[in-house]
């Protein structure tokens, strides 16, 4: 009982862990993205003909924009659905000691 | 391992994130082995794109064609040049080192990342068959390899730092540099960390977004096989463009780093 009551406090905390880890890189993201996409929208409108170097500037911004979130997105996924490493140690401690 | 499918979720990820390790201290394969570990998947995918990005452009000098240039010469021959003048904007002072050093990193770390497209069970189930239990098939998802890159950059760093200011104007400037000599100690310490997390960034950042995609992949592979198509091939998609950012953002940085490294007084 008590072990079961442990793995399931693990559960929630990890479920929600993995839930801030993806919503505030999502945030990151959306502010970044949305500056981004709007400076180039105002600067291809000032001068149309840079449009082309401007994109490809962009683009390279894109992705260090897109890094860190894709990278915490991976970590919380990982949590959620590869191995827990937390509960896994829980499991493991208490695989000689505790009877569920 | 793998021979008693049907897995659980949990473990299917697992068997695909396991790499196919050689151990240099027993000379067997498995991991345990600590620093003297070899992965061998990671190193015989980087090996066989090296000798085919090599082999593709020795092919087309081979065939150069200044009368009538196919489709392979074009292309390539557009890619350098676009290369050529965009190292002329961001590089200033003249090195012969730069624009082949970029074309290489640029290419070779494309190839590597087009591995991610190659379906996720493909390479691993061929090699089954050869008595191989894991198998890792996106070379840039390995943290070794990424950091090996980075840190090959990180030491021409260090050689351009020494080669464009000379060794007086280097200290000097480590040392006096944003805050005045008053402050050296600083100043040294704020220079380290910021060369220091210029191999970190960099490796990071490739391996982040190589991992999260192949993760993603492996996630969609665990669905049911009539509705992969649709995440699959969305997923695929948006992979095409993160593949050649991030090939164009590590060629680009190492580009800058390179440049703010030469030149002198910045």
């Amino acid at each position: 009982m008590e072990l079961a009551i442990l793995i399931t406090k693990m559960q929630i905390v990890t479920a929600i862990v993995a839930a801030v880890l993806i919503i505030v890189a999502a945030i990151g993201t959306t502010f970044g993205f949305s500056m981004l996409g709007g400076k180039f929208l105002e600067s291809t409108a000032r001068q149309p003909e840079l449009a082309q170097l401007l994109m490809m500037r962009m683009f390279l911004m894109a992705g260090l924009v897109d890094a860190f979130a894709a990278i915490a997105v991976a970590t919380g996924l990982l949590l959620v659905f590869g191995s827990n490493p937390f509960l896994a140690a829980i499991v493991k401690a208490a695989a000689g000691t505790l009877t569920v | 391992m793998v021979t008693s499918l049907p897995l659980t979720e949990s473990e299917y990820i697992q068997h695909h994130l396991t790499y196919y390790q050689l151990n240099l201290r027993t000379l067997t394969i498995g991991n345990g082995g600590g620093f003297w570990t070899l992965n061998l998947d990671t190193l015989s995918l980087t090996i066989f794109s090296g000798i085919l990005i090599v082999s593709l452009f020795y092919f087309v000098i081979k065939n150069f064609n200044s009368e009538r240039p196919g489709k392979l010469q074009t292309a390539i021959e557009m890619a350098v040049e676009s290369l050529q003048n965009l190292i002329k904007e961001m590089f200033h002072g003249e090195d012969k080192l730069i624009a082949p050093l970029a074309l290489t990193i640029f290419s070779w770390i494309f190839v590597l990342n087009s591995f991610d497209l190659v379906p996720v069970d493909f390479l691993p189930r061929i090699l089954l068959f050869f008595g191989i239990e894991h198998f890792r098939t996106v070379p840039t998802d390995d943290v070794n390899l990424t950091f090996a890159l980075s840190f090959s950059v990180f030491l021409l760093v260090i050689y351009y730092n020494f080669k464009g200011k000379g060794c007086v104007n280097l200290t000097k400037e480590v040392f006096s540099s944003p805050f005045g000599i008053w402050l050296a100690p600083i100043n040294f310490i704020f220079r380290i960390i910021e060369e220091a997390v210029k191999p970190l960034s960099l490796s990071l950042r490739l391996f982040g977004n190589m991992f999260a995609g192949e993760l993603i992949f492996l996630l969609i592979a665990t669905m049911p096989w009539w509705i992969q198509w649709t995440a699959g091939g969305i997923w695929s998609i948006f992979h095409i463009l993160v593949i050649s950012i991030q090939a164009f953002i590590f060629m680009m940085l190492t580009v800058v780093y390179l440049s703010m490294a030469h030149e002198s007084g910045h």
